[in-house]
């Protein structure tokens, strides 16, 4: 059992980004929410390539030629920068949705007269 | 505009950040990094400056349209670094051990690392790098404009 | 009311997962073997790249050489998005937005 230790880290990361998302009223939080998420993810790609005692993909001065998988570090890399665009267009819809409603709300921003 | 003690920190440090952001690019084919990684760090100098200097001052020194033209340059760099390779397919490696630049012939297993090697990588790296580097600062500079006016 | 069955939900989901986790049974697996953490079973794909991706690219950086030469098509699809990320944040700013951006 202690041997899924990242498993059991990723699953209560993604736990704590749904509860921000769903619970919380502020949008900035539901924001970073969905980051936890990502996170999550990007630490569940990992940790799935991960070899027991084996050094990461690089032979520059490596200790030795036991390597960890490449493939699921590259996906994660595109990964990491599709999540650093996603966030970036929904915090500047959050600028503009604080400047037109003056709150971040999530109660206050539904209503939808006037 | 923040205090005198941050401005004079972040002056110390900008050419600092520099200088790693592009050590990170250019040597993203030897060392953990690339262009992705260096770009961001590249960035995070410009959110430096920015945070401690305030927009009005910094957008006298940085305009968002190089930042924009950089980024529209990277893309088309790498887009046309993986088309020349078009004869054999695309996103071929054409220059790897070909003898001529970035083109030696590296010895295969663990070895100390050379700077001459790689093929296409190198300048891929830089093209990716300069991309996310206007990328990443226009995004700060837009946000910076706008929070300025929403506070007004 | 609401919030009170989101949470027994929430908690049903965490408990659901948390077994997963901490027994995976044959995750990934065609043939039923129990999947184990730090002993991944279908390495062909990796076991390639570890071992041709010197020769064939001439860089020491394998993750490099995977993201810039064997999946190159990802790459440019992350990258195309970024730059569709920024525009969109300039239109949304700029536009929707209402502001003036001087200059």
């Amino acid at each position: 059992m202690i041997f899924n230790l990242p498993f059991i880290t990723v699953i209560i990361v993604m736990f704590f980004g749904f509860y921000a998302m769903v619970f919380r009223r502020n949008l900035i939080k539901v924001v970073i929410g969905l980051d936890l998420v990502e996170s999550a993810v990007n630490l569940f790609l990992v940790s799935l390539g991960y070899v027991k005692g084996g050094v990461a993909p690089i032979y520059t001065s490596a200790p030795s030629t036991h390597m960890v998988l490449p493939t699921p570090q590259a996906l994660t890399l595109t990964s990491i920068v599709i999540g650093v665009a996603t966030t970036a267009m929904l915090l500047s819809f959050c600028m503009v949705i604080y400047k037109h409603y003056g709150t971040l709300d999530t109660r206050k921003v539904r209503r939808l007269e006037e | 505009m923040m205090s005198k003690i941050v401005r004079t920190q972040a002056n110390f440090l900008y050419p600092f950040i520099l200088i790693f952001g592009f050590y990170v690019v250019a040597h993203g084919h030897i060392t953990p990094g690339g262009g992705f990684q260096g770009g961001a760090v590249i960035a995070t100098g410009v959110a430096l400056v920015a945070v401690a200097y305030g927009y009005d001052t910094i957008k006298k020194w940085i305009k968002k349209t190089h930042l924009t033209a950089a980024e529209g340059i990277g893309l088309l760099c790498f887009i046309i670094t993986a088309f020349i390779g078009l004869s054999t397919s695309f996103f071929y490696n054409f220059l790897a051990n070909s003898g001529l630049i970035f083109g030696n012939r590296v010895p295969y297993g663990i070895n100390p690392g050379y700077l001459n090697t790689a093929g296409t990588l190198p300048i891929m790296n830089l093209a990716v790098g300069i991309e996310v580097l206007g990328g990443l600062s226009v995004i700060i500079m837009y946000m910076m404009a706008y929070g300025r006016e929403v506070k007004q | 009311m609401r919030n009170v069955l989101m949470s027994i939900v929430f908690l049903i989901l965490l408990a659901f997962m948390l077994y997963v986790a901490i027994n995976p049974g044959d995750f990934g697996s065609s043939t039923g073997e129990h999947f184990v953490f730090g002993a991944p079973k279908f390495t062909d794909m990796d076991n390639y790249f570890i071992h041709n991706g010197q020769n064939q690219t001439a860089a020491n950086n394998i993750v490099t050489s995977i993201v810039f030469d064997y999946r190159g098509f990802d790459t440019l699809g992350e990258a195309s998005v970024l730059f569709t990320a920024v525009l969109g944040v300039g239109v949304v700013l700029r536009l929707l937005g209402g502001g003036r951006n001087d200059e």
